[in-house]
């Protein structure tokens, strides 16, 4: 069945193109070029109406344990946002941890085709993935959690060569099913399991010897080395402590270069300054990020209200339980593999802290100047819930309505920063570059977040509004792989999305080593503890796709 | 997981039935006869070796086609005023499509333990927790506590396995560790060490574990008690138990909710719970709730996932309410609000539905007999034997795949409601 999208104005950062109309053929999913001699089945008339790509989530906390600790632990959140069923949507609940069927609804209805959870412990990844798989409409994938796992500190305490490490990286993404490898605390929740309480930069695991800088350093140049398109995700050392942003700037600097991608880097920008020791590290973050292009981050900007903050951080979260709100929080030590730590948490407004946050993410935003470098986040849920991202966009569009809200924030928070005199204003086409074809860049997805010939047919169509948070919370139309989901901001039909994955290859002989590790030391054997093909495709509603290397090789 | 074809043995094979997911088990099949050969304990033997008897559906007692047994479901499910989909002893995708009946069918979910789960849910909801996982246990703790649970008659594997292991990964001397008992005293020598050293025992009454657990509470916290004693153990005594838990480097407080027999444990299991807060300000302690037999670990996990809320939830309104007074299915059943009763017990033969006056479909394990024929049975296969699927285990991290052992021709609890969704 072959569609035409109409005289839309493209919006393709991915080919250049801004606000440049043509029409759009969609042909079995994918977007074709003209065909000579086939019938148009359905043209949709899309004249003045702005077109992207699907938007994609490159960070957000939708699958996993933690995030089901979370979602069981604040039913009140829940029962203020119950969702009910109708002849095309299965019931749920919806708000800071919303269950996963209304999570997928939801991205959908917002423009969002994909959706990347980005902490899956090995240990618990076949959980991520059942309940991704539960959460329809939307693509999905994952970054899978090292660097605090026993056998990585064992082989480094080792001093094992670059090539060792490697192979077990590339082993554990093929078990887990990920598409990029993510690093939370390098070192620190494994130091939490022995009473550390925190863990600088270049300071030892009492155990094992090995400092945060070295497993930053060995992982990136795995992901680096085995050709994995997205660069070692990294939440930092001293997440949310004051004068963490000197750890930060010593991160970019410690990497030598490789890529790396260093995610809510607003919680990772605080100084000392002021009379509340509080202050904002955004203008030093932002200038070393433009200085070194290797790095990319995302915000994780915070917005006030309810929420609950869910991390592999458990020695950061549970320095942090004394702000729980309400005062009910959970930690977890891992099977020797990792942790979490959940804590609900309400950001005021009229909180110095919380106000400077919500400047210190903005004004990342304004003042980092390549769009590909900076990607549009909440880490939903921790700073707020991902249903808040067309909020978020109109602060980042308007400045009236941002230094509107800005000046009835906390007074002293509003002395401590300088984003009333920040005038810049995104434009749609630096949001596309954000929200779609600097994401997929990112995440490694070769097919998606642009316009192409031979593109999925990931589509958003909106209507240009000066209210850009009307415009971006009701596309007119989504499609997913060519099947409008979405007509006038509501959802007309349910589809299920895939599974990205890649697969970089590793030598077998890896087992010989981890089969009698997992023998001697686990609770599951390793034969079980590998995640099957068959268990992501299921019930035939899931499948997987496996995106292509880059070139890799020994640095 | 390798299977010998020639031997018809298979190696590894996870167990779903013993909650801590015990994965190391060598099975033989014989046709329909299963039998565990290696590493198997009472538990694991009884859940795969049960033999089938049943192989057809039945309505009022007669042997139905499946077909005709899933209409018969079905239309009891259309005109029902109050469905109850209980006992829940099911699988992930078991429990998936139960979810999804109930959401089509406006019933109300419940698992057949919860009474016991609840003891911890109400605790997770209301402050948290400190918890751990079998694999930490096994090769960190130094200090186990046991609180109010005689934990080797439900978990006969536990200390063999997460305890008294033959090594662990921190070099530690695995004979130094400790085990304290406060409440009841073990009824074995599971907790008892290699080289024969006894369990320390705190003995009380399990109705004075919320008096005791206050005191030792206390004492953790540095407050001065004025009694002498509580429920008859000597305050001298809590007080050394208080200093060896704060002197531990990981001690692991573990009770199992269905031992906890008296009312409102769930105080207790809070109670408990702030302790190992307590003991975090300074050193590193967790707990451990010990449970997750016949998929109440799996339901918990699917039902808070798929609804936002864990069992007893109610979809009557056509969205989720959860209310765990209201919604509890032994409650229900017992004051005749339940016009139609599903209950789902693919594992063991024993749980069959408790006496009631609602219509009763049962989706049963073949060789469960009853006092009373239910309107329907449906012998369905147990997950792990008869069809693949997967199940979480007591800490609800881990979950193990569930093969198929062999060819019995049962169907599987998402079959059956999967069709019966379908035919509403």
């Amino acid at each position: 069945m072959l569609k035409k999208l109409t005289g839309g104005r493209i919006y393709d950062p991915a080919h250049g193109i801004e606000n440049e109309v043509h029409d759009i053929y969609i042909l079995d999913g994918r977007i074709v070029k003209r065909p000579d001699d086939t019938r148009i089945d359905e043209e949709i008339d899309v004249r003045g109406k702005v077109i992207m790509a699907g938007a994609i989530d490159m960070h957000t906390h939708i699958g996993g344990g933690k995030v089901n600790i979370a979602r069981t632990m604040l039913p009140e959140d829940h029962a203020a946002d119950v969702v009910a069923r109708t002849e095309l949507m299965r019931s749920g609940s919806g708000h800071a941890a919303p269950s996963t069927l209304t999570a997928g609804y939801r991205y959908a209805e917002m423009g969002y085709t994909a959706g990347f959870e980005p902490a899956i412990l090995p240990i618990n990844a076949r959980q991520a993935h059942m309940e991704m798989h539960d959460t329809p409409i939307i693509d999905k994938g994952g970054y899978v959690m090292l660097g605090s796992d026993d056998f990585l500190l064992r082989m480094m305490a080792a001093n094992k060569d670059q090539e060792s490490i490697n192979n077990y990286v590339a082993w554990t993404m093929n078990q887990s099913h990920a598409i990029g490898v993510k690093v939370v605390n390098p070192g620190g929740i494994n130091a939490f399991k022995f009473n550390q309480r925190k863990l600088d930069l270049d300071e030892n695991n009492q155990f094992y010897g090995v400092t945060p800088r070295e497993i930053l350093l060995r992982l990136a140049r795995a992901v680096k080395e085995l050709g994995v398109p997205h660069p070692l995700h990294v939440h930092g050392c001293n997440l949310g402590v004051p004068g963490n942003m000197n750890t930060t700037l010593d991160t970019m600097e410690g990497i030598e270069g490789l890529p790396m991608h260093m995610t809510h880097i607003q919680f990772h920008s605080y100084g000392t300054e002021g009379d509340f020791k509080f202050s904002s590290g955004s203008a030093q973050i932002a200038e070393a990020i433009n200085r070194h292009k290797n790095i990319t981050v995302d915000v994780g900007q915070i917005l006030f209200g309810q929420t609950v903050t869910a991390s592999g951080d458990n020695m950061r979260q549970h320095a942090a339980h004394p702000h729980a709100h309400p005062n009910k929080w959970v930690c977890m030590d891992i099977e020797c593999d990792a942790g979490c730590g959940v804590l609900p948490f309400k950001y005021k407004d009229q909180s110095y802290v919380n106000a400077l946050q919500w400047m210190i993410g903005l004004e990342t935003f304004l003042m980092v100047d390549d769009p590909w470098q900076v990607f549009l986040t909440t880490d939903h849920p921790n700073g707020a819930p991902f249903t808040s991202y067309p909020h978020l966009i109109k602060l980042l569009m308007d400045k009236t309505f941002r230094n509107d809200i800005l000046s009835t924030l906390h007074p002293e928070a509003q002395k401590a920063s300088h984003l009333a005199s920040l005038d810049r204003e995104y434009s749609l086409y630096e949001i596309a570059i954000m929200t779609r074809a600097g994401a997929a860049k990112l995440v490694g997805l070769a097919d998606r977040g642009h316009l192409g010939i031979g593109g999925a047919a990931d589509i958003t169509v909106y209507t240009d509004d000066a209210d850009r948070e009307k415009m971006f919370s009701t596309p007119d139309y989504v499609f997913k792989d060519g099947t409008m989901v979405v007509k006038d901001g509501n959802l007309i039909e349910v589809t299920w999305g895939t599974t990205h994955v890649v697969k970089p290859e590793y030598d077998i002989s890896i087992e010989k080593s981890l089969k009698p590790y997992f023998d001697k030391y686990h609770t599951q054997k390793m034969g079980n503890f590998k995640i099957s093909d068959d268990e992501i495709i299921d019930d035939g509603r899931g499948s997987l796709t496996v995106q292509p290397l880059h070139v890799g090789g020994p640095i | 997981m390798t299977e010998m074809t020639d031997s018809g043995m298979w190696l590894e094979v996870p167990s779903p039935f013993c909650g801590i997911a015990s994965d190391d088990l060598t099975i033989k099949v014989d046709g329909n006869t299963v039998t565990v050969i290696e590493n198997g304990d009472v538990v694991t033997k009884k859940g795969f070796e049960t033999p089938i008897t049943d192989l057809s559906a039945r309505v009022k007692g007669q042997a139905v086609s499946l077909d005709k047994a899933v209409k018969h479901i079905a239309d009891l499910l259309r005109t029902s005023k109050q469905p109850l989909i209980a006992g829940m002893a099911t699988d992930l995708n078991g429990a998936r499509s139960a979810m999804a009946l109930a959401d089509k069918s406006r019933a109300t979910v419940d698992h057949m333990f919860s009474t016991d789960t609840f003891k911890n849910i109400l605790v997770l909801q209301d402050t948290g927790w400190m918890t751990t996982t079998l694999t930490e246990v096994k090769n960190r703790v130094d200090v186990l506590l046991v609180v109010g649970s005689d934990i080797e008659v439900g978990f006969p594997s536990f200390f063999e396995r997460m305890v008294w292991n033959k090594e662990s990964m921190f070099d530690q001397e695995i004979e130094s560790r400790q085990v304290v008992y406060l409440g009841s005293a073990p009824s074995g020598d599971a907790s008892t060490s290699p080289k024969g050293k006894k369990a320390q025992v705190l003995a009380c009454d399990n109705v004075d574990l919320p008096e005791v657990l206050s005191v030792l509470r206390a004492l953790i916290k540095g407050k001065n008690i004025q009694a002498q004693s509580v429920g008859g153990i000597d305050i001298s005594v809590l007080t050394d138990l208080a200093e060896q838990l704060k002197n531990a480097k990981y001690s692991v407080v573990t009770w199992a909710a269905s031992m906890l027999d008296f009312d409102h444990a769930e105080v207790t299991v809070q109670t408990l719970c702030e302790m190992v807060k307590d003991l975090n300000l300074k050193t590193r302690s967790s707990g451990l709730p010990l449970a997750g037999k016949d998929g109440e670990a799996t339901v918990n996990q699917v039902s808070s996932w798929q609804s936002g809320f864990p069992m007893r939830t109610n979809f009557s309104r056509g969205y989720p309410d959860y209310d765990p007074y209201l919604s509890n299915s032994i409650r229900m059943l017992a004051e005749d609000e339940v016009d139609t009763l599903v209950w789902i017990s693919s594992f063991n033969i024993d749980n069959t539905p408790p006496k009631s006056t609602a219509k009763t479909i049962v989706l049963g394990r073949s060789g469960m007999t009853f006092d009373k024929e239910p309107e329907v049975f449906i012998p369905v296969g147990t997950p792990g034997i008869d069809h693949a699927g997967r199940a979480f285990r007591t800490d609800g991290v881990v979950s193990v795949p569930l093969r198929k052992l062999r060819d019995s021709g049962l169907p599987s609890t998402f079959d059956v409601l999967t069709a019966v969704e379908q035919a509403l």
